[in-house]
């Protein structure tokens, strides 16, 4: 087989892909652009009301006003606390979903509770939270772990229960231990559920900082979303909607990033 | 000296819906270095004998002795291959044919030279660093041969392990097995369906009985040759009277 040269049908092949590519690629853009365009000339001509529909050029100068002031600082708040939930959530998370695995009894004794703690709206705690561990950084951080937690535990455990059992009886014939086949089998078998349930988490963890951050409105990019609508500032409200949105899809693609490298690592 | 003693077996399956006793009065002995088949009907019993005496499964009544050693929990002296290969498959063929040592924490430079030795010997030292998924099925079942291997067993347990292959693959690998165990003198009891595959491969053949699963007979199987192989044994004379015999036991004229 000769490398370097290729087929007229394979070429023809990866033309055609490549061709669509650039197509959908432009369509996205396209999109984009001709959203933004409208909204600012409808902005301009007055169709629209830009005092509560803001509009892109207002956006641009209070983005640029705000990184001048202090948007950098609530920016960071915004990750800090989210990235702390987070971590929180994924490590206290996967260590109860290791004890539910071990234990069928445990599990069986707990299911109802989990059911339950799983259909709650965990934003109603919300108040509950702030009494209990004060208005600041920590109620922020427990309501992210609040929304992360159960998600995880049930995920996790799923994922556990569902390692090839034969791989599992592989490992008894040689008389490996739970511990043994937990470290050996079990969980490098779920490196991708890990990975699903920390972008399910990344997510859910943000979403329990914004709320948070609603409640408690000291810093933050919740907390310029609610006093932007307070005051009535609809430029501030939707530039602050504009970043966390980056934010959102910046620590997505970050946790994107380590699957790649985690599963390179174990060759998935 | 008998290697392996199996005394009284018995096994009863506990279910929410009832009993089943899957064997009864089970008793018999292999000497070093024997290759015993193991055939019976569908669902007799012949996997819980295994596993029983592998030591994974406690039996209802009854001993297993290895070496003259009572046989309680896994021993290191017994190795077990399943159906399928299990080759995890984040783990390189090397760290694959590693597992059994890491688990049993041994680990030790000679034991992980005499794993490269086999792997060399038996043709796969150049797949070491490749991944089970660009191995094809029959080097994976001689992968995981190996790895069962590594551990130095005494006694080797093999469940149908070529089952999965194709009729072609099967052919090649049971030579190559049988090969690879006689040389390595591993004692080994081989339960499978395929009576000629029992035949071309067995000492002894050992045929069981419908659930609950008796000893039907042990028969001794002889070729009459200096060297055979799987190959060989089929082309005798004999192997279709020993075929016929185990034929109409199986099918069951008692
Ligand atoms: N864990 C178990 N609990 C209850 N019954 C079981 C269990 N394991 C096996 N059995 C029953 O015991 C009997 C013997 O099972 P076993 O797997 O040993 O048979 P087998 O001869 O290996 O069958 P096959 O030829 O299909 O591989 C079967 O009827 C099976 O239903
Ligand atoms: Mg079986």
């Amino acid at each position: 087989m000769n490398n370097t040269k290729i087929s007229a049908e394979r070429a023809a092949y990866l033309e055609s892909r490549g061709r669509t590519k650039k197509l959908i690629l432009a369509w996205q853009v396209g999109i984009l652009v001709f959203f933004v365009l409208s909204w600012e000339l409808l902005a301009q001509f007055r169709l629209i009301d830009s005092f509560i529909l803001s509009q892109p050029s207002r956006i641009g100068t209070t983005i640029i006003n705000m990184v001048q002031y202090d948007l950098m600082n609530h920016v960071w708040v915004t990750v800090y606390e989210t990235l702390v939930g987070f971590t929180l959530g994924v490590i206290t998370g996967t260590c109860l979903a290791v004890i539910l695995w071990w234990s069928s009894f445990v599990a069986k004794v707990s299911e109802p509770y989990l059911v339950v703690l799983n259909s709650l709206p965990k934003i109603a705690l919300g108040p509950v939270i702030i009494i209990i561990v004060g208005a600041g950084t920590e109620a922020i951080i427990f309501m992210a772990l609040a929304i992360s937690l159960i998600v995880t535990v049930l995920e996790m455990l799923n994922g556990f229960r569902h390692t090839d059992s034969e791989y599992i009886r592989m490992a008894s014939t040689f008389g490996a231990t739970k511990g043994q086949i937990f470290m050996k089998v079990v969980f490098p078998y779920n490196i991708a559920t890990l990975f699903n349930s920390l972008k399910i988490n990344i997510g859910l963890s943000l979403v329990g900082v914004i709320a948070g951050e609603f409640l408690v409105s000291k810093a933050g990019l919740g907390y310029l979303i609610v006093y932007g609508g307070q005051v009535f500032k609809m430029d501030l409200v939707m530039s602050s909607v504009i970043i966390l949105a980056v934010v959102a899809a910046l620590m997505y693609e970050g946790v994107v990033l380590m699957q790649r490298v985690a599963m390179r690592w174990y060759n998935h | 000296m008998d290697i392996l003693k199996v005394v009284n077996i018995e096994q009863k399956y506990q279910a929410e819906n009832g009993e089943i006793t899957a064997l009864k009065e089970i008793s018999f002995t292999v000497k070093k270095g024997e290759f015993i088949s193991i055939v019976g009907p569908s669902g007799c019993g012949k996997s819980t004998l295994l596993s029983i005496i592998s030591g994974i499964l406690k039996p209802t009544n009854g001993e297993v002795y290895v070496s003259g050693e009572r046989v309680d929990g896994i021993t290191s002296h017994i190795g077990y291959m399943l159906q399928k290969d299990n080759l995890l498959d984040w783990r390189t063929i090397y760290k694959n044919v590693l597992l059994g040592l890491e688990i049993r924490n041994t680990k030790t430079q000679e034991n992980m030279e005499r794993a490269e030795n086999l792997l060399k010997t038996y043709g796969l030292y150049e797949f070491r660093d490749k991944y089970p998924s660009q191995l094809s099925g029959g080097m994976r079942q001689r992968v995981a041969l190996i790895r069962t291997l590594a551990i130095s067993p005494d006694i080797l347990l093999l469940d149908e392990a070529f089952s999965a292959l194709d009729y072609q693959t099967r052919l090649s690998v049971t030579d190559d097995v049988f090969r690879i165990l006689k040389q390595e003198q591993v004692t080994t009891l081989m339960v499978t369906h395929d009576i000629p595959e029992s035949i071309s491969m067995g000492d002894k053949i050992m045929i069981l009985s419908e659930r609950p699963a008796v000893i039907k007979e042990i028969l001794e199987i002889d070729f009459e040759m200096e060297t055979r192989t799987p190959l060989t044994c089929r082309k005798s004379p004999k192997f279709s009277q020993y075929f016929n015999h185990i034929w109409r036991e199986l099918s069951g004229n008692e």
